[in-house]
Protein backbone atom coordinates (compact mmCIF):
# COMPACT_ATOMS: atom_id res chain seq x y z
CA UNK A 1 0.00 0.00 0.00
CA UNK A 2 2.45 2.29 0.86
CA UNK A 3 4.66 1.49 -1.72
CA UNK A 4 1.98 2.43 -4.71
CA UNK A 5 1.32 5.48 -2.62
CA UNK A 6 5.03 6.15 -2.25
CA UNK A 7 5.40 5.63 -6.31
CA UNK A 8 2.11 7.46 -6.64
CA UNK A 9 3.64 10.63 -5.20
CA UNK A 10 7.24 10.04 -7.36
CA UNK A 11 5.07 10.06 -10.28
CA UNK A 12 3.16 12.85 -9.13
CA UNK A 13 6.11 14.89 -8.63
CA UNK A 14 7.80 14.20 -12.01
CA UNK A 15 4.98 15.27 -13.55
CA UNK A 16 4.45 18.44 -11.74
CA UNK A 17 8.26 20.20 -12.14
CA UNK A 18 6.82 23.33 -10.93
CA UNK A 19 5.01 24.14 -7.50
CA UNK A 20 1.03 23.46 -7.70
CA UNK A 21 -0.19 27.07 -7.34
CA UNK A 22 -3.70 28.48 -7.27
CA UNK A 23 -5.43 31.41 -9.24
CA UNK A 24 -8.70 33.34 -8.86
CA UNK A 25 -10.26 33.46 -11.94
CA UNK A 26 -12.33 36.74 -13.28
CA UNK A 27 -14.70 34.56 -16.15
CA UNK A 28 -17.67 36.90 -18.00
CA UNK A 29 -20.65 35.22 -17.16
CA UNK A 30 -21.01 33.97 -20.80
CA UNK A 31 -18.13 32.00 -20.68
CA UNK A 32 -19.09 30.08 -17.39
CA UNK A 33 -19.74 26.46 -18.97
CA UNK A 34 -16.76 26.89 -21.15
CA UNK A 35 -14.17 28.00 -18.65
CA UNK A 36 -15.37 25.08 -16.01
CA UNK A 37 -14.62 22.35 -18.48
CA UNK A 38 -11.32 24.47 -19.36
CA UNK A 39 -9.98 24.90 -15.91
CA UNK A 40 -11.13 21.11 -14.97
CA UNK A 41 -8.76 20.19 -18.29
CA UNK A 42 -5.78 22.81 -17.17
CA UNK A 43 -5.90 21.73 -13.29
CA UNK A 44 -5.86 17.53 -14.33
CA UNK A 45 -2.80 18.79 -16.85
CA UNK A 46 -1.07 20.87 -14.96
CA UNK A 47 -1.77 20.15 -10.96
CA UNK A 48 -2.33 24.13 -10.25
CA UNK A 49 -5.74 25.03 -8.99
CA UNK A 50 -8.40 27.37 -10.92
CA UNK A 51 -10.91 29.11 -8.81
CA UNK A 52 -13.74 30.69 -11.07
CA UNK A 53 -16.11 33.39 -9.94
CA UNK A 54 -18.36 34.63 -12.35
CA UNK A 55 -20.24 37.94 -12.93
CA UNK A 56 -21.04 40.52 -15.28
CA UNK A 57 -17.80 41.72 -16.89
CA UNK A 58 -18.57 45.49 -15.96
CA UNK A 59 -19.11 43.98 -12.10
CA UNK A 60 -15.82 41.92 -12.45
CA UNK A 61 -14.00 44.84 -13.32
CA UNK A 62 -15.44 47.01 -10.87
CA UNK A 63 -14.12 44.80 -7.92
CA UNK A 64 -11.19 44.52 -10.01
CA UNK A 65 -10.27 48.61 -9.63
CA UNK A 66 -10.96 47.62 -5.86
CA UNK A 67 -7.92 45.76 -5.67
CA UNK A 68 -10.16 41.62 -5.76
CA UNK A 69 -7.38 38.77 -5.60
CA UNK A 70 -8.20 38.06 -9.42
CA UNK A 71 -4.92 36.87 -11.37
CA UNK A 72 -6.58 36.43 -14.45
CA UNK A 73 -9.69 38.31 -15.79
CA UNK A 74 -11.45 36.90 -18.89
CA UNK A 75 -13.88 39.59 -19.97
CA UNK A 76 -17.03 39.65 -22.34
CA UNK A 77 -14.99 42.47 -24.45
CA UNK A 78 -11.75 44.04 -24.98
CA UNK A 79 -12.65 47.46 -23.59
CA UNK A 80 -12.21 46.23 -20.08
CA UNK A 81 -9.29 44.32 -20.22
CA UNK A 82 -7.85 47.17 -22.22
CA UNK A 83 -8.83 49.23 -19.65
CA UNK A 84 -7.38 47.51 -16.82
CA UNK A 85 -3.72 47.41 -18.97
CA UNK A 86 -4.36 51.27 -19.56
CA UNK A 87 -5.11 51.79 -15.48
CA UNK A 88 -1.88 49.31 -14.40
CA UNK A 89 -4.16 47.24 -13.20
CA UNK A 90 -3.00 44.23 -15.53
CA UNK A 91 0.34 43.34 -17.02
CA UNK A 92 1.45 45.08 -20.28
CA UNK A 93 1.31 42.75 -23.41
CA UNK A 94 -0.67 40.39 -21.49
CA UNK A 95 -3.74 41.43 -23.16
CA UNK A 96 -4.58 38.40 -26.10
CA UNK A 97 -8.68 37.53 -27.43
CA UNK A 98 -9.55 34.25 -26.95
CA UNK A 99 -12.89 33.91 -28.05
CA UNK A 100 -15.22 35.27 -30.30
CA UNK A 101 -18.82 35.45 -29.83
CA UNK A 102 -21.66 34.30 -31.98
CA UNK A 103 -25.02 35.61 -31.23
CA UNK A 104 -27.98 33.94 -31.49
CA UNK A 105 -31.49 34.69 -31.79
CA UNK A 106 -33.95 32.16 -29.03
CA UNK A 107 -37.17 31.39 -28.39
CA UNK A 108 -40.55 30.47 -29.50
CA UNK A 109 -40.77 29.33 -33.03
CA UNK A 110 -37.57 30.17 -33.39
CA UNK A 111 -35.00 27.94 -36.00
CA UNK A 112 -32.09 27.85 -38.31
CA UNK A 113 -33.50 29.94 -41.18
CA UNK A 114 -36.19 31.91 -39.48
CA UNK A 115 -35.06 34.76 -37.52
CA UNK A 116 -35.76 37.77 -39.10
CA UNK A 117 -39.15 36.64 -40.13
CA UNK A 118 -39.44 35.53 -36.18
CA UNK A 119 -38.39 39.28 -34.99
CA UNK A 120 -41.28 40.29 -37.16
CA UNK A 121 -43.79 38.25 -36.06
CA UNK A 122 -46.71 38.65 -32.98
CA UNK A 123 -44.79 38.89 -29.61
CA UNK A 124 -45.12 40.86 -26.41
CA UNK A 125 -41.04 40.60 -25.03
CA UNK A 126 -38.03 40.23 -26.78
CA UNK A 127 -35.52 40.31 -23.91
CA UNK A 128 -31.32 41.57 -24.71
CA UNK A 129 -28.50 42.20 -22.11
CA UNK A 130 -28.05 45.20 -21.10
CA UNK A 131 -26.15 47.27 -23.62
CA UNK A 132 -24.25 49.66 -21.91
CA UNK A 133 -22.66 47.03 -19.78
CA UNK A 134 -22.78 43.49 -22.45
CA UNK A 135 -20.91 43.59 -25.46
CA UNK A 136 -24.15 41.04 -26.18
CA UNK A 137 -26.62 43.27 -25.78
CA UNK A 138 -24.62 45.53 -27.56
CA UNK A 139 -24.64 43.38 -30.87
CA UNK A 140 -28.16 42.75 -30.32
CA UNK A 141 -28.99 46.64 -30.60
CA UNK A 142 -26.79 46.96 -33.41
CA UNK A 143 -28.46 43.45 -35.40
CA UNK A 144 -32.02 45.47 -35.07
CA UNK A 145 -30.77 48.69 -36.08
CA UNK A 146 -28.88 46.85 -39.47
CA UNK A 147 -32.57 44.95 -39.65
CA UNK A 148 -34.51 48.07 -39.22
CA UNK A 149 -36.28 46.64 -36.87
CA UNK A 150 -34.94 49.16 -34.05
CA UNK A 151 -37.68 51.28 -33.38
CA UNK A 152 -40.54 48.74 -33.62
CA UNK A 153 -38.64 46.62 -30.97
CA UNK A 154 -37.84 49.34 -28.77
CA UNK A 155 -41.21 49.19 -27.22
CA UNK A 156 -40.54 45.46 -26.26
CA UNK A 157 -37.36 45.31 -24.96
CA UNK A 158 -36.28 43.95 -21.68
CA UNK A 159 -32.83 44.26 -20.11
CA UNK A 160 -30.95 41.50 -18.40
CA UNK A 161 -28.54 42.35 -16.58
CA UNK A 162 -26.42 39.94 -17.67
CA UNK A 163 -26.76 37.80 -20.41
CA UNK A 164 -27.24 34.27 -18.21
CA UNK A 165 -30.34 36.71 -17.18
CA UNK A 166 -31.13 37.34 -20.85
CA UNK A 167 -31.47 33.78 -21.17
CA UNK A 168 -33.70 33.02 -17.76
CA UNK A 169 -36.09 35.43 -19.10
CA UNK A 170 -36.30 33.81 -22.30
CA UNK A 171 -36.36 29.78 -20.15
CA UNK A 172 -39.40 31.42 -17.58
CA UNK A 173 -41.74 32.15 -20.66
CA UNK A 174 -41.55 35.81 -19.56
CA UNK A 175 -40.32 36.56 -22.76
CA UNK A 176 -41.15 35.05 -26.19
CA UNK A 177 -37.92 35.58 -27.84
CA UNK A 178 -34.42 37.07 -27.17
CA UNK A 179 -30.61 37.72 -28.36
CA UNK A 180 -28.19 35.65 -26.39
CA UNK A 181 -24.90 33.53 -26.85
CA UNK A 182 -24.60 31.06 -29.16
CA UNK A 183 -22.49 29.21 -26.58
CA UNK A 184 -25.49 29.44 -24.24
CA UNK A 185 -27.74 27.21 -26.62
CA UNK A 186 -25.92 24.60 -28.30
CA UNK A 187 -28.18 22.60 -29.82
CA UNK A 188 -31.21 24.18 -29.67
CA UNK A 189 -33.79 25.79 -32.77
CA UNK A 190 -31.88 29.25 -32.70
CA UNK A 191 -31.24 31.23 -35.44
CA UNK A 192 -27.38 32.57 -35.47
CA UNK A 193 -26.91 36.08 -36.79
CA UNK A 194 -25.31 36.53 -39.68
CA UNK A 195 -21.62 38.42 -38.43
CA UNK A 196 -21.90 41.35 -40.80
CA UNK A 197 -24.63 42.26 -38.94
CA UNK A 198 -22.89 43.49 -35.74
CA UNK A 199 -19.40 44.68 -34.76
CA UNK A 200 -17.29 41.44 -33.98
CA UNK A 201 -17.81 40.20 -30.26
CA UNK A 202 -14.51 40.03 -28.96
CA UNK A 203 -13.41 38.73 -25.78
CA UNK A 204 -10.54 39.66 -24.18
CA UNK A 205 -8.22 37.56 -21.42
CA UNK A 206 -5.63 40.02 -19.77
CA UNK A 207 -3.08 39.15 -16.97
CA UNK A 208 -3.70 41.25 -13.78
CA UNK A 209 -0.98 42.58 -11.47
CA UNK A 210 -2.56 40.47 -8.86
CA UNK A 211 -1.61 37.25 -10.82
CA UNK A 212 2.00 38.53 -12.06
CA UNK A 213 4.55 35.54 -11.63
CA UNK A 214 1.47 33.11 -10.52
CA UNK A 215 2.58 29.85 -12.48
CA UNK A 216 -1.00 29.47 -12.31
CA UNK A 217 -2.07 32.52 -13.49
CA UNK A 218 0.60 32.76 -16.14
CA UNK A 219 -0.34 28.91 -17.11
CA UNK A 220 -3.87 29.31 -17.41
CA UNK A 221 -3.33 31.81 -20.12
CA UNK A 222 -0.95 30.07 -21.94
CA UNK A 223 -3.29 26.71 -21.64
CA UNK A 224 -6.03 29.03 -23.54
CA UNK A 225 -3.75 29.58 -26.63
CA UNK A 226 -3.34 25.82 -26.80
CA UNK A 227 -4.86 23.58 -30.05
CA UNK A 228 -6.51 21.16 -27.03
CA UNK A 229 -8.41 24.32 -25.25
CA UNK A 230 -8.96 26.49 -28.79
CA UNK A 231 -10.76 23.11 -29.75
CA UNK A 232 -12.75 23.50 -26.05
CA UNK A 233 -13.81 27.17 -27.16
CA UNK A 234 -14.65 26.40 -30.66
CA UNK A 235 -16.72 23.47 -29.73
CA UNK A 236 -18.44 25.44 -27.48
CA UNK A 237 -20.03 27.88 -29.98
CA UNK A 238 -17.19 30.75 -30.34
CA UNK A 239 -14.90 30.99 -32.85
CA UNK A 240 -10.97 32.02 -32.36
CA UNK A 241 -9.26 34.40 -34.65
CA UNK B 1 -30.93 63.84 -15.39
CA UNK B 2 -34.22 61.90 -16.33
CA UNK B 3 -31.77 58.80 -15.73
CA UNK B 4 -31.65 60.05 -12.00
CA UNK B 5 -35.39 61.66 -11.64
CA UNK B 6 -37.02 58.50 -13.23
CA UNK B 7 -35.60 55.58 -10.90
CA UNK B 8 -36.28 57.90 -7.75
CA UNK B 9 -39.84 58.59 -8.89
CA UNK B 10 -40.54 55.32 -9.55
CA UNK B 11 -38.84 53.76 -6.74
CA UNK B 12 -40.99 56.18 -3.92
CA UNK B 13 -44.26 54.97 -6.53
CA UNK B 14 -43.66 51.57 -5.66
CA UNK B 15 -42.79 51.78 -1.96
CA UNK B 16 -45.61 54.01 -1.36
CA UNK B 17 -48.36 51.32 -3.47
CA UNK B 18 -47.08 48.67 -1.37
CA UNK B 19 -46.76 50.65 2.07
CA UNK B 20 -50.87 51.28 1.60
CA UNK B 21 -51.88 48.06 0.23
CA UNK B 22 -49.81 46.43 2.71
CA UNK B 23 -51.57 48.63 5.19
CA UNK B 24 -55.20 46.96 5.23
CA UNK B 25 -53.54 43.44 4.13
CA UNK B 26 -51.05 42.76 7.04
CA UNK B 27 -53.46 44.23 9.82
CA UNK B 28 -56.19 40.80 10.02
CA UNK B 29 -52.77 38.69 10.13
CA UNK B 30 -51.23 40.42 12.64
CA UNK B 31 -54.28 40.80 14.22
CA UNK B 32 -54.62 36.82 14.20
CA UNK B 33 -51.23 36.17 15.28
CA UNK B 34 -51.57 38.69 18.40
CA UNK B 35 -54.99 38.08 19.75
CA UNK B 36 -56.56 35.36 17.76
CA UNK B 37 -57.29 31.96 18.92
CA UNK B 38 -56.48 28.24 17.81
CA UNK B 39 -54.48 26.73 16.32
CA UNK B 40 -51.54 27.20 13.33
CA UNK B 41 -50.64 30.42 14.60
CA UNK B 42 -47.04 29.69 14.89
CA UNK B 43 -47.25 27.95 11.27
CA UNK B 44 -48.49 31.60 9.82
CA UNK B 45 -46.14 33.41 12.10
CA UNK B 46 -43.43 31.88 10.52
CA UNK B 47 -44.66 31.72 6.78
CA UNK B 48 -45.26 35.39 7.23
CA UNK B 49 -41.74 36.04 8.78
CA UNK B 50 -40.18 34.01 6.02
CA UNK B 51 -39.44 36.85 3.58
CA UNK B 52 -36.87 38.04 6.19
CA UNK B 53 -34.34 35.03 5.89
CA UNK B 54 -34.90 33.99 2.65
CA UNK B 55 -32.42 35.22 0.24
CA UNK B 56 -33.89 37.47 -2.26
CA UNK B 57 -33.11 35.50 -4.94
CA UNK B 58 -35.31 32.84 -3.79
CA UNK B 59 -38.03 34.71 -3.70
CA UNK B 60 -36.67 36.20 -7.05
CA UNK B 61 -36.75 32.97 -8.58
CA UNK B 62 -39.68 31.87 -7.58
CA UNK B 63 -41.49 34.97 -8.35
CA UNK B 64 -40.12 34.82 -11.81
CA UNK B 65 -42.28 31.29 -12.53
CA UNK B 66 -45.29 32.20 -10.46
CA UNK B 67 -45.80 35.85 -12.84
CA UNK B 68 -44.58 34.18 -16.08
CA UNK B 69 -47.05 32.91 -18.44
CA UNK B 70 -47.03 29.41 -17.03
CA UNK B 71 -47.83 30.51 -13.40
CA UNK B 72 -50.93 32.05 -11.85
CA UNK B 73 -49.57 35.92 -12.26
CA UNK B 74 -49.84 35.28 -16.25
CA UNK B 75 -53.36 33.67 -15.92
CA UNK B 76 -53.92 36.74 -14.18
CA UNK B 77 -51.97 39.06 -17.08
CA UNK B 78 -53.96 37.51 -19.76
CA UNK B 79 -56.98 39.44 -18.44
CA UNK B 80 -55.79 42.27 -20.14
CA UNK B 81 -54.19 41.04 -22.54
CA UNK B 82 -50.59 40.28 -21.04
CA UNK B 83 -48.52 37.10 -21.64
CA UNK B 84 -46.83 37.82 -17.61
CA UNK B 85 -46.67 39.83 -14.68
CA UNK B 86 -42.42 39.73 -14.94
CA UNK B 87 -41.34 42.85 -16.37
CA UNK B 88 -44.19 45.17 -14.85
CA UNK B 89 -45.03 47.57 -12.31
CA UNK B 90 -47.50 45.25 -10.96
CA UNK B 91 -45.38 42.14 -10.57
CA UNK B 92 -42.83 44.21 -8.61
CA UNK B 93 -45.93 45.76 -6.46
CA UNK B 94 -46.69 42.07 -5.67
CA UNK B 95 -42.66 41.19 -5.85
CA UNK B 96 -42.21 43.88 -3.26
CA UNK B 97 -45.43 43.12 -0.64
CA UNK B 98 -44.31 39.42 -0.49
CA UNK B 99 -40.42 40.53 0.56
CA UNK B 100 -42.17 43.56 2.60
CA UNK B 101 -44.91 41.51 4.67
CA UNK B 102 -42.67 41.01 7.46
CA UNK B 103 -41.49 44.69 8.15
CA UNK B 104 -45.45 45.20 8.53
CA UNK B 105 -46.77 42.69 10.10
CA UNK B 106 -43.81 42.22 13.07
CA UNK B 107 -45.01 46.07 14.61
CA UNK B 108 -48.69 45.32 14.03
CA UNK B 109 -48.48 42.56 15.66
CA UNK B 110 -46.14 43.69 18.37
CA UNK B 111 -48.97 46.28 19.26
CA UNK B 112 -51.99 44.33 18.87
CA UNK B 113 -50.29 41.98 21.48
CA UNK B 114 -49.87 44.70 24.08
CA UNK B 115 -53.57 45.96 24.14
CA UNK B 116 -55.32 43.98 27.18
CA UNK B 117 -57.81 42.10 27.12
CA UNK B 118 -59.82 44.39 29.57
CA UNK B 119 -59.87 47.29 27.41
CA UNK B 120 -61.65 44.92 24.62
CA UNK B 121 -63.89 43.17 26.86
CA UNK B 122 -64.34 46.56 28.54
CA UNK B 123 -65.36 47.80 24.92
CA UNK B 124 -67.34 45.14 24.50
CA UNK B 125 -69.59 45.17 27.69
CA UNK B 126 -70.45 48.80 26.06
CA UNK B 127 -72.22 47.42 23.64
CA UNK B 128 -69.14 48.57 20.44
CA UNK B 129 -69.77 46.12 17.33
CA UNK B 130 -66.18 45.02 16.39
CA UNK B 131 -65.60 47.30 13.55
CA UNK B 132 -66.20 50.27 16.17
CA UNK B 133 -63.64 48.53 18.56
CA UNK B 134 -61.22 48.33 16.27
CA UNK B 135 -61.72 51.98 14.87
CA UNK B 136 -62.03 53.31 18.43
CA UNK B 137 -59.96 51.62 20.80
CA UNK B 138 -57.29 49.21 18.95
CA UNK B 139 -56.48 51.63 16.23
CA UNK B 140 -55.26 54.63 18.69
CA UNK B 141 -53.53 52.57 20.86
CA UNK B 142 -51.82 50.95 18.11
CA UNK B 143 -51.32 53.68 16.39
CA UNK B 144 -47.16 53.88 16.63
CA UNK B 145 -47.25 50.02 15.56
CA UNK B 146 -48.94 51.63 12.15
CA UNK B 147 -46.14 54.26 11.93
CA UNK B 148 -43.57 52.19 12.47
CA UNK B 149 -44.37 49.30 10.28
CA UNK B 150 -45.32 51.72 7.25
CA UNK B 151 -41.77 53.30 7.82
CA UNK B 152 -40.30 50.12 7.63
CA UNK B 153 -42.45 48.84 5.06
CA UNK B 154 -41.62 52.11 2.95
CA UNK B 155 -38.14 51.95 3.61
CA UNK B 156 -37.27 48.14 2.95
CA UNK B 157 -39.26 48.69 -0.40
CA UNK B 158 -37.18 51.40 -1.42
CA UNK B 159 -34.06 49.49 -0.64
CA UNK B 160 -35.17 45.84 -2.33
CA UNK B 161 -32.52 44.86 -5.13
CA UNK B 162 -32.86 41.33 -5.10
CA UNK B 163 -36.35 40.31 -6.02
CA UNK B 164 -36.84 43.70 -8.53
CA UNK B 165 -33.49 42.69 -10.52
CA UNK B 166 -34.84 39.11 -10.66
CA UNK B 167 -38.05 39.66 -12.17
CA UNK B 168 -37.96 43.68 -13.23
CA UNK B 169 -36.29 43.42 -16.97
CA UNK B 170 -34.52 46.92 -15.96
CA UNK B 171 -37.22 49.13 -18.16
CA UNK B 172 -36.29 52.57 -17.68
CA UNK B 173 -39.47 54.06 -16.27
CA UNK B 174 -41.78 50.98 -14.93
CA UNK B 175 -39.21 48.29 -13.48
CA UNK B 176 -35.67 50.29 -13.73
CA UNK B 177 -35.89 51.31 -9.52
CA UNK B 178 -33.05 52.88 -7.60
CA UNK B 179 -31.29 49.73 -6.25
CA UNK B 180 -31.25 49.11 -10.10
CA UNK B 181 -29.62 51.92 -11.08
CA UNK B 182 -27.00 52.32 -8.71
CA UNK B 183 -26.18 48.92 -9.86
CA UNK B 184 -26.16 49.67 -13.82
CA UNK B 185 -24.25 53.02 -12.84
CA UNK B 186 -21.57 51.28 -10.80
CA UNK B 187 -21.42 48.70 -13.82
CA UNK B 188 -21.19 51.17 -16.56
CA UNK B 189 -18.16 53.25 -14.17
CA UNK B 190 -20.31 55.91 -13.91
CA UNK B 191 -19.41 56.21 -10.47
CA UNK B 192 -20.63 59.86 -10.26
CA UNK B 193 -24.30 59.06 -10.69
CA UNK B 194 -23.69 56.32 -8.41
CA UNK B 195 -22.34 57.92 -5.88
CA UNK B 196 -25.24 60.65 -6.06
CA UNK B 197 -28.03 58.13 -5.65
CA UNK B 198 -26.24 55.73 -3.14
CA UNK B 199 -25.16 58.85 -1.46
CA UNK B 200 -29.14 59.99 -1.19
CA UNK B 201 -30.08 56.47 -0.25
CA UNK B 202 -27.62 56.50 3.17
CA UNK B 203 -29.38 59.39 4.19
CA UNK B 204 -32.82 58.27 3.80
CA UNK B 205 -32.05 55.26 5.46
CA UNK B 206 -30.61 57.21 9.12
CA UNK B 207 -33.37 59.43 8.51
CA UNK B 208 -35.82 56.45 8.47
CA UNK B 209 -34.55 54.46 11.43
CA UNK B 210 -33.71 57.19 13.90
CA UNK B 211 -37.19 58.37 13.15
CA UNK B 212 -38.24 54.71 13.93
CA UNK B 213 -35.99 54.89 17.06
CA UNK B 214 -37.61 58.25 18.30
CA UNK B 215 -40.96 57.18 17.70
CA UNK B 216 -40.29 53.98 19.76
CA UNK B 217 -39.45 56.30 22.73
CA UNK B 218 -42.06 58.42 22.29
CA UNK B 219 -44.12 55.25 22.90
CA UNK B 220 -42.05 53.77 25.67
CA UNK B 221 -43.15 57.22 27.36
CA UNK B 222 -46.94 57.49 26.79
CA UNK B 223 -47.04 53.56 28.11
CA UNK B 224 -44.71 54.55 31.88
Amino acid sequence: MSRILLSAMLLAATALPVMAESVNVAVAANFTAVAEELAAKFEAESGHEVELSFGATGQLYTQITQAAPYGVFLAADTERPEKAIAEGLAVDGSFFVYAQGRLALYGEGVDADNGKAALKGDFAKIAIADPEAAPYGQAAVETLEALGLWETLEPKLVQGESISQTLQFIESGNAELGFVAASQVLGKDVWIVPAELHQPIEQGAVLLKAGEGNAAAEGLLQFLRSDAAVAVIEGAGYSVP
Amino acid sequence: MSELYSPILLTLMLALCVTLILLPLATPIAWWLAQGRGRGREVVGAVVTLPLVLPPTVLGFYLLLALGPFGPGGALASLWGARTLAFSFTGLVIGSIIASLPFMVQPLRNAFAAIESEVLETADTLGASRWQRFRRVVLPLARPGYLVGAIMTFAHTMGEFGVVLMIGGNIPGQTKVLSIAIYDFVERLEWERAHVLAGGMVVFGFVVIWSSLVLGRDRERSEN
